[in-house]
């Protein structure tokens, strides 16, 4: 039943026999242990599974994994360089963009998709560029803050602080 | 939940892609952008025996401008129609219905070519490629987009055949796609599309039926020379709306004619 699924995940070459209704939210966090990205909805709405594709934002609980063959995966243990944070996982630190935490791999993930298109988002454009992810207890002000604060960060070149 | 088991393949052409279709038989599917039946598969209401794939079809993905008219492959992103300049320039209704749909994540994914196939009632293209009279071009035949759309979910298409292309006019001229909804990203619970063409006005309706609707009763009092809001107050007439948790028949008929009338507004 299995078939093979060559994928690239966090820099790293991968081989795998996965089964064809295998969904990608799955294979990362079962098959290759990465439990960063999370299961929220379970319906394709909240965004807590986003990972990047080759750059793009996607929902990976809205492929198979054997869609993703040949593909670049990016997820959110792959984001930062070894023993720092991202900008934007700085900037969620420090603006507190977040409190129970569930979501946040997937506001990180969409808003670096966002980021890399847009250096300077106003509010709404990031409020646009966020809308496929749902935060049930920011309320978002701190969450457009951050991505904020992140994108500044980006655009000044600033290292990221190791540990936050 | 996780998806019934289904056997899987991948089609490099669009020979390939009906070879395949043909081969798996009737309870077989195709699988473009995948953003609306990955959620019925994972909910079971659909239990396809084979996936054929169709992500790798390349020679379906291009936005190719003819004549007066525009030719949109059907592996075709959303967010790439959205950001295409020929899109933007020849018929900018649809870069302005793609950056409308769903959220960033989907539209990175989902297709033209997905939706007119799906034919779900709330799809956004489908009331444009009716509302302009667009061709829907499969691997065997050229469809008039108001017969291919038959029914909720349903269209002409056999179950080995294969979207290819949406032929649109092209449309320069004023225009607004608006679209009544709870959150940004959900569904319409209503739509309304307007366009103005050399010849007049045409208008669209989305979720206002089982398949997607053409206002012909507000193009005919425009072009009768009756104002936007006269215009507007038939965008009702004739419709036989759903009701659902969203919104009742008579909620919709509601929001035909106000969206019909700020699209007008809005577009002129």
């Amino acid at each position: 039943m299995g078939q093979t699924l060559r994928v690239t995940v966090n820099g790293e070459a991968r081989s795998d026999e996965v089964e064809p209704r295998l969904l990608l939210v799955h294979y990362l966090r079962e098959t290759c242990g990465l439990t960063g990205t999370h299961v929220g909805c379970d319906t394709s709405q909240c965004g807590a599974c986003t990972v990047l594709l080759d750059g793009a934002a996607v929902k990976s609980c809205n492929m198979l994994a054997l869609q993703a063959d040949g593909a670049e995966i990016t997820t959110i243990e792959g984001l930062a360089p070894e023993g720092g944070l991202h900008p934007l996982q700085t900037a969620f630190w420090e603006n507190h963009g977040l409190q129970c935490g569930y979501c946040t791999p997937g506001f990180i993930m969409a808003a670096a998709a966002l980021l890399a298109e847009n250096h300077d988002p106003s509010d709404e454009e990031i409020g646009r560029g966020l809308e496929g992810n749902l935060c049930r207890c920011t309320g978002y002000v701190n969450i457009r803050k951050a991505v904020k604060a992140a994108a500044q960060a980006m655009r000044e070149g600033a290292a990221a602080p190791i540990g936050g | 939940m996780i998806p019934a088991a289904f056997q899987y393949s991948k089609a490099g052409s669009v020979k390939e892609a009906v070879a395949q279709l043909r081969e798996a038989g009737p309870e077989a599917k195709v699988i473009a952008g995948g953003q609306s039946l990955i959620p019925l598969l994972r909910l079971r209401l659909s239990q396809p025996s084979h996936l054929v794939d169709v992500n790798g079809v390349r020679e379906l993905d291009y936005v190719h401008p003819e004549g007066d008219l525009l030719r949109v492959g059907a592996m075709t992103r959303h967010s790439t129609m959205a950001r295409s300049q020929l899109v933007q320039r020849h018929l900018p209704l649809l870069a302005e219905m793609a950056a409308q749909v769903g959220d960033p994540q989907i539209r990175a994914r989902g297709t033209l070519g997905g939706v007119i196939a799906h034919a779900d009632a709330a799809g956004d293209y489908p009331t444009l490629a009716v509302m302009l009279d667009a061709t829907i071009v499969t691997d065997r035949r050229r469809v008039a987009a108001r017969d291919f759309f038959q029914h909720l979910f349903t269209t002409v298409l056999a179950e080995d055949e294969l979207v290819c292309e949406v032929v649109f006019p092209m449309a320069p001229g004023p225009h607004r796609y608006l679209k009544f909804r709870r959150r940004l990203y959900d569904w319409a619970i209503v739509g309304a599309a307007v366009q103005k063409l050399d010849s007049g006005w045409r208008v669209g309706l989305t979720h206002v039926g089982p398949s997607a609707v053409r206002a012909a009763a507000v193009e005919a009092r425009l072009q009768a020379g009756a104002t936007f809001q006269e215009a507007a107050a038939a965008a009702a007439d004739g419709l036989e709306p759903p009701s659902d948790v969203r919104a009742s028949a008579d909620y919709r008929r509601h929001l035909a004619r106000v969206l019909t009338r700020r699209a007008l507004e809005q577009a002129a």
